[in-house]
């Protein structure tokens, strides 16, 4: 008979080990879904983790690899924050959204001005509409005690109709032949986020992600108040009794990670998409949830996760090119990592015995 | 006969031989730790005991699950109550029940059983409604419908006043006579001394000692049970000086729907003074604290430290001013459990002593604090990098008042401060209260423990549904005085109905 | 002018993905679990039904296969949280990705092909939107009136005290999950099956969340649910009469009423259980704890 003892340590080998565990089991068990679907398993897993990095078409896949992982560890290290205090912000993919259309906003009504000013100000307004956004359900819980998970989570649909209103009405590019969408801010310099050392993929997205794990790595453990969010989320009452207003907490958090959402937003849209369309969410902020769990809600874990998640993104698009692999397999791959990593973290929180029967 | 059973690195019980006559109210007697309640678990199925063997009615008894137990006829009273706050009284004892009957034969035998044993109980009322007393009347008619054997009782009178125990005693004197047998777990002496036939007296998992406890002393009965001389306390050397707290017409709505609204609270505590407030559990206590720590914040005018009004700052700014306070709850209230012992003097100390400035935290000073604390209150521990869920009850305790005693503060207030901790740490932490206010500082002990409220404190008030009675001496105070004002029935109470 | 009766019997449809879903999370929330993986659930329905109904032309089938599809696919979540302890809104996160990944993937072959048509039962109205309003007083009268209603319930409000009275709490909550699982792939099978009677990715477009929602509107009551479900089938079928009547809004802003009008509501709710001293919320007491008995 086996059973659990609740650990009184941390074990820090284990809270290292327990991810990696987890993206070895899923690496396992993906393989025999894939061998069940009738691909070869061991091909399949090396298209996904191993030739974007070293495979022969490494040159155009690396430098997506940063693309890719700057607005996942953005936002990932928002809601790392917020989720160490329980406070769920599940609709970080909303405030991506909005802080792609405030900061795009921006962009459309100075065009065609060259002003030094402009990418300046799409940032701080891709960061207010996030930050807007997420303060939402932040006053909505705060006032009247509603659950601001299903809340955020209720305004990523309503963020996405409003995307899709833009690319339809307000912001149709006039001069776009009556396609759906916004002028491509890559066409236009004042307003664009472009790649700034030639092949590396580091556009200015990739430097705030760069803050962000440095800022909320300070935060979280030299600040007072990021003590005071640690202490809220595993003992609430000493935390109110430590001097913590619960409705600051929930306020900070859901501000601070909806702004870090929305400026990704900003720089996805002035950057590789270019434009707002209706499909401006591509569900880096539902992804972004799993970064910041198999990243322990550590800042550093969330640099590593957010990278490992971009890899499985590029990955799968080359599995999808070379081995005509479904684009779905990458979403199941993120759903089963998460599952394992939710599973091995018993490994953390409880040491396992055998019953001993005298 | 006799029975073991150990956890990871303790010994819980360790050969333990007893026997309990029909018809014979036993008392098991024993301190916090002392392997009471796994011993009673094991009987009841919830724990299966590593060795030795049960014998109930002659015949072998080895529960698998406490509904094999029942059915073998015995019935358990818990110390916190198995109850379901929102369901029924009825919907309870059905829970309780191996086959309960319908509905409505249900609410009539409950009627019945309830008129017969004169406990008054309404079937269709909602847990949440009910007192603490009723409460556990619940669990005690759900016990007294399935005929029960053996009725074991944990602790039953640790939420009655001592008139409701009374009536307590009455009904189990009762089912006594028709033949059930009582085990009766306490540590309360008195009782036991006045009610029990027998007692079996357990320490560190072993029984001491059987005896007849009407022929024994308090004190002989507490030597037995901690096995050493109780050390005196010293009481000596402290005088009352200024006024240093204030309440005045303290009025606060329940926080949540089981607390407690205060009704014009109001006292006044004085330099080198220790004020006892006493009351049944739920009355009021936690709100109180919360009142006075900041976490609930008071109408203007309404908390008073040294003239200067507090009433509107949260617990950072009256910890600054000097009023400290220390919950009831450690793990989760006083302390957060999963940090450790430096980590959580971050929870109070961080403007007095400096371990925080503009913001950032000092970590090293946050370390040698959280040392001092330790080897001032002899806190057991490997160090402070030690998490606070991995400390016993008692050295928790002497932690978390160490944290606030040696911030110096000008007035401390602590709920229920040696709840569940072992008579040496208990000692410790109240003579460190002593030696507070020896050293000028006013101190309120809020606490449910009449013994520990008579040794401290100078003088006495009851919470009573929120209200706060006048304060009384201590001094020639008996406890069916404190009885009565813990019942409301205090003469001066009426002006406030 | 529209009539009211037709319109009515929409709502009922329109309504009935939602009543079967949050019925389901209802007995899970009763028992103490939170799954906040309906949405994941309500897919894997969807499309399980769906392909079981198209491959087999039996659309009965296909509810049946979706039920026992969404109880599978709730059982790693089962084990997640009532056995290796994991935290439940991290976990009901992971089922929704999990499903809405696996629908996306298993989905390809059948995208394009219609449902085949299923015999309408009384009222013109398909025979699962009638089982959707059956289960209504069974469920309220399992929940309030039976014995395994009763023990989960005293699960779901004190998990510590049925542990002591010696009820098997991980068995009815496991049971409870398998049960909302199954009801959910119900309500995702009627969106494919009997709604749209095509394969969409994303199909079910937070009608899980909204679900959920519902679940706190009704206070945790069967009678509740139906009313919520019912005030979004009614929002849900005004908006679509507001589109086809050509209304000068566009339809991206009509297409957001029922999330809105789930925030509006979930505020509503919320507010009366916040401050109205009498009615307070009838949330069950252990909702969302980690269960661990220690023996």
């Amino acid at each position: 008979m086996i059973r659990l003892v609740p650990r009184t340590d941390s074990a820090p080998l284990l809270q290292v080990a327990t991810p990696v565990m987890a993206v070895l089991a899923t690496m396992l068990a993906g393989g025999i879904l894939f061998a069940i679907m009738g691909y070869d398993p061991v091909a399949a897993i090396r298209t996904i983790f191993w030739d974007p990095l070293f495979g022969p078409a490494a040159g155009y896949s690396r430098p997506q690899l940063l693309v890719k992982a700057a607005p996942l560890i953005l936002i990932a290290s928002g809601l790392a924050v917020g989720f160490r205090a329980g406070i769920w912000n599940i609709g970080a993919e909303g405030q991506y959204i909005i802080g792609a259309i405030t900061g795009a906003a921006v962009a459309l009504a100075a065009y065609p001005a060259q002003e030094m000013w402009i990418f300046p100000a799409m940032v701080i307004a891709g960061a207010v509409g996030g930050w807007a956004w997420g303060m939402i359900p932040a006053l909505l819980r705060n006032w009247f005690g509603a659950s601001e998970i299903l809340v955020s989570l209720m305004l990523v649909y309503v963020a996405q109709r409003i995307a899709a209103w833009m690319a339809f009405g307000p912001m149709k590019n006039p001069e776009g032949f009556g396609m759906p969408g916004s002028r491509n801010l890559q066409q236009y310099p004042a307003a664009s986020n472009p790649e700034l050392i030639a092949g590396t993929g580091a556009h200015w997205g990739v430097i705030a992600a760069a803050a962000a794990v440095l800022a909320t790595w300070f935060l979280m453990s030299r600040h007072i108040r990021g003590f005071h969010i640690r202490a809220a989320g595993i003992a609430p009452r000493a935390a109110r009794f430590a001097g913590v207003k619960p409705q600051t907490l929930v306020a900070f958090c859901l501000g601070l990670s909806g702004a870090l959402a929305g400026m990704a937003g900003l720089f996805e849209v002035a950057g590789p998409a270019g434009q707002i369309t209706d499909k401006v969410g591509v569900g880096y902020g539902f992804t972004a949830i799993i970064v910041a769990f198999l990243g322990r809600l550590h800042p550093l874990g969330t640099l590593l996760a957010g990278l490992l998640l971009a890899l499985t993104y590029i990955g799968g698009e080359l599995a999808q090119l070379t081995m005509n692999l479904p684009a779905a397999t990458v979403q199941v791959f993120q759903g089963m990592l998460l599952f394992f990593l939710l599973g091995f973290d018993l490994l953390t929180r409880f040491r396992i015995t055998r019953r001993v029967t005298a | 006969m006799g029975i073991g059973k150990s956890y990871p690195g303790v010994r819980a019980n360790d050969d333990v031989s007893f026997a309990v006559e029909p018809g014979e109210i036993h008392a098991l007697l024993g301190e916090n730790g002392a392997g009471k309640s796994t011993l009673v678990k094991m009987i009841y199925g919830l724990v299966r005991p590593d060795q030795g063997q049960m014998v109930l009615n002659g015949q072998p008894h080895q529960p698998a699950d406490p509904r094999a137990a029942r059915a073998a006829g015995v019935a358990m009273v818990f110390q916190h109550f198995s109850l379901f706050d929102a369901l029924t009284v009825a919907e309870n004892i059905a829970l309780g029940m191996e086959n309960p009957p319908p509905r409505r034969q249900l609410s009539a035998r409950i009627a019945q059983v309830s008129q017969d044993f004169g406990l008054p109980l309404n079937p269709a009322r909602r847990i949440v409604t009910l007192s603490a007393g009723e409460r556990q009347r619940v669990e005690i008619i759900r016990c007294l419908l399935q005929n029960p054997r053996l009725l074991i009782m944990d602790e039953p009178t640790s939420v009655l006043t001592p008139q409701e125990a009374e009536l307590l005693f009455a009904t189990l004197r009762k089912l006594a006579d028709q033949g059930t047998a009582i085990l009766y777990i306490s540590h309360k002496l008195e009782e036991i001394r006045t009610h029990c036939d027998c007692a079996t007296i357990l320490r560190h998992g072993r029984v001491v000692d059987s005896c007849d406890p009407r022929e024994h002393s308090a004190r002989t009965l507490a030597a037995m049970m901690v096995g050493e001389e109780m050390r005196l306390i010293d009481r000596s050397g402290r005088q009352a000086g200024e006024v240093l707290l204030q309440v005045k017409a303290l009025s606060q709505p329940a926080p949540t729907a089981e607390g407690t609204a205060l009704k014009a609270v109001a006292l006044t505590l004085r330099a080198g003074e220790i004020l006892g407030i006493g009351g049944v559990a739920g009355n009021g206590q936690d709100e109180l604290l919360a009142a006075l720590s900041g976490e609930i914040r008071s109408a203007p005018g309404t908390v008073l430290l040294e003239g200067a009004d507090l009433s509107r700052l949260g617990p950072e700014g009256r910890r600054t001013a000097g009023l400290l306070a220390a919950p009831e709850d450690r793990l989760g209230h006083a302390a957060v459990p999963d940090f450790s012992l430096a980590d959580n003097t971050l929870l109070t100390a961080g403007a007095r002593k400096k371990l925080v400035r503009n913001g950032l935290i000092d970590r090293p000073a946050a370390r040698a604090y959280a040392e001092a604390v330790i080897r001032a209150f002899d806190v057991r521990t490997p160090g402070p990098g030690t998490a606070a869920k991995a400390l016993s009850g008692g050295n928790l305790q002497k932690f978390v008042i160490g944290r606030e005693v040696m911030q110096a503060p000008r007035v401390l207030v602590v709920n229920q401060p040696t709840w569940g901790v072992d008579a040496g740490a208990a000692a410790a932490v109240r003579q460190s209260l002593l030696d507070l206010a020896r050293s000028g500082a006013g101190v309120i002990v809020i606490s449910q423990d009449l013994d520990e409220i008579l040794e401290l404190s100078d003088r006495f008030c009851a919470l009573n549904e929120g209200r706060l009675s006048d304060p009384r001496p201590t001094e020639g105070l008996t406890l069916d005085q404190i009885g009565l004002m813990l019942g409301g029935a205090h003469g001066m109470e009426v002006a406030h109905l | 002018m529209i009539d009211p009766v037709a319109l009515f019997l929409l709502l009922l449809s329109a309504s009935t993905p939602i009543l079967f879903a949050a019925l389901g999370e209802l007995v899970v929330e009763r028992a103490g679990v939170l799954n906040l993986g309906v949405e994941g659930m309500m897919i894997v329905g969807a499309l399980s039904g769906f392909a079981t109904a198209y491959y087999s032309g039996n659309a009965f089938l296909g509810f049946a296969v979706a039920a026992l599809a969404g109880a599978l696919v709730a059982l790693p979540f089962a084990i997640l949280t009532q056995f290796l302890m994991s935290n439940q809104v991290a976990s009901g996160l992971a089922l929704t990705l999990f499903g809405l990944g696996l629908a996306a993937l298993f989905g390809k072959p059948v995208e394009g092909v219609k449902a085949p048509t299923m015999a309408a039962g009384p009222l013109g109205l398909n025979w699962i939107v009638w089982l959707g309003l059956a289960m209504v007083p069974a469920i309220w009268w399992f929940l309030n009136r039976s014995r395994p209603g009763l023990i989960l319930r005293g699960v779901g409000e004190n998990h510590d005290a049925a542990h002591a009275l010696g009820y098997d709490v991980r068995r009815v909550r496991l049971a409870a999950i398998a049960f909302g699982g199954a009801m959910a792939g119900i309500g995702g099978a009627f969106i494919s099956v009997a709604t749209v009677l095509q394969w969409t990715e994303g199909m079910t477009a937070g009608a899980g969340w909204i679900a959920l929602a519902i679940v706190v509107f009704s206070n945790w009551t069967a009678v509740g649910v139906l009313a919520g479900a019912w005030l979004f089938g009614g929002v849900t079928v005004l908006q679509l009469r507001l589109q086809a009547a050509g209304v000068r809004v566009p339809v991206q802003l009509l297409s957001m009423a029922p999330y809105l009008a789930t925030i509006v509501v979930l505020v509503a709710i919320s507010a009366r259980q916040k401050f109205s001293r009498r009615s307070g919320s009838a949330a069950p007491g252990s909702l969302g704890q980690d269960f661990h008995a220690l023996r």
